[in-house]
């Protein structure tokens, strides 16, 4: 017997690069009282980020997630749709968590680009390859 | 920190550098210590699945502190971030011998 049809497939998670640097977006000059704000999920803004910000095609962005084009087309309609829908109806924009992880464990060396994650045993931030000191986490990429 | 791995592409450290982790061909060792780098073959190469998993639990009993390769899985990466294990990506078409060269200092 087959139940797999029954279950709703798992969400796999999307991965962000970096978290929105705000928790939320207000409207102002409006007599509105306020409403429901909208939720936008982390991987929402990480689309808008990478379609309309970094200007990357949707191929691109999509495996930068870790997701298929579908699923990121899917997410990025998602997102114009909520921020259209704030902006027209006045309400606020929070960001919430959403199905996404955030890659904070590797790190990058600004001088022979490999990359890497330092173990909570190591005591040395520098790169394994080329002894630089000149590391950033992929996590504070702008 | 002593041992490192390389994934290799063949059994010598001329070998060409292979960018996979679970499928690699082949799995160089390198002691800082002795300077000496021996050969392991992987097993699992050819496997269905849980190929990085089982590449993972290798690197337990080889005794690596550091992996050298191209990329992880995310199944070997969550297990050799438990081990306390680095990882680190590199992207250069290069041979073991060259790797080695460059973290023997």
């Amino acid at each position: 017997m087959h139940y797999k049809h029954l279950m709703p497939r798992r969400t796999r998670l999307r991965k962000v690069v970096a978290p929105p640097e705000f928790k939320g977006y207000k409207p102002y000059g409006t007599n509105k009282e306020s409403k429901e704000p909208i939720e936008l999920l982390y991987e929402e803004y990480e689309a808008i980020k990478l379609a309309d910000y970094d200007l990357m095609n949707h191929k691109e962005a999509s495996e930068l997630m870790g997701i298929s084009r579908a699923t990121f087309a899917r997410i990025y309609e998602s997102a114009r749709r909520k921020i259209a829908q704030a902006f027209v109806e006045t309400k606020e924009i929070v960001t919430v968590y959403g199905n996404s992880w955030m890659d904070e464990t590797w790190f990058l060396c600004g001088d022979c680009h490999a990359r890497f994650t330092i173990p909570k045993t190591l005591e040395q931030e520098i790169c394994p390859m080329c002894s630089s000191k000149q590391i950033e986490t992929l996590n504070n990429q702008k | 920190m002593s041992k490192t791995v390389i994934t290799s592409s063949g059994n010598g450290l001329a070998s060409q550098f292979d960018k996979r982790f679970g499928r690699a061909e082949w799995f160089c060792v390198f002691d800082n210590k002795t300077k000496e780098s021996t050969f392991v073959k992987n097993e699992f190469v050819n496997s269905n699945h849980g190929a990085g998993t089982q590449a993972a639990e290798l690197m337990i009993e080889l005794k690596a502190n550091r992996i050298i390769s191209g990329d992880f899985g995310p199944k070997a990466k969550e297990l050799l971030e438990k081990l306390n294990i680095q990882m680190i990506i590199i992207q250069d078409s290069t041979s073991v011998q060259a790797i080695v060269d460059k973290i023997d200092v």
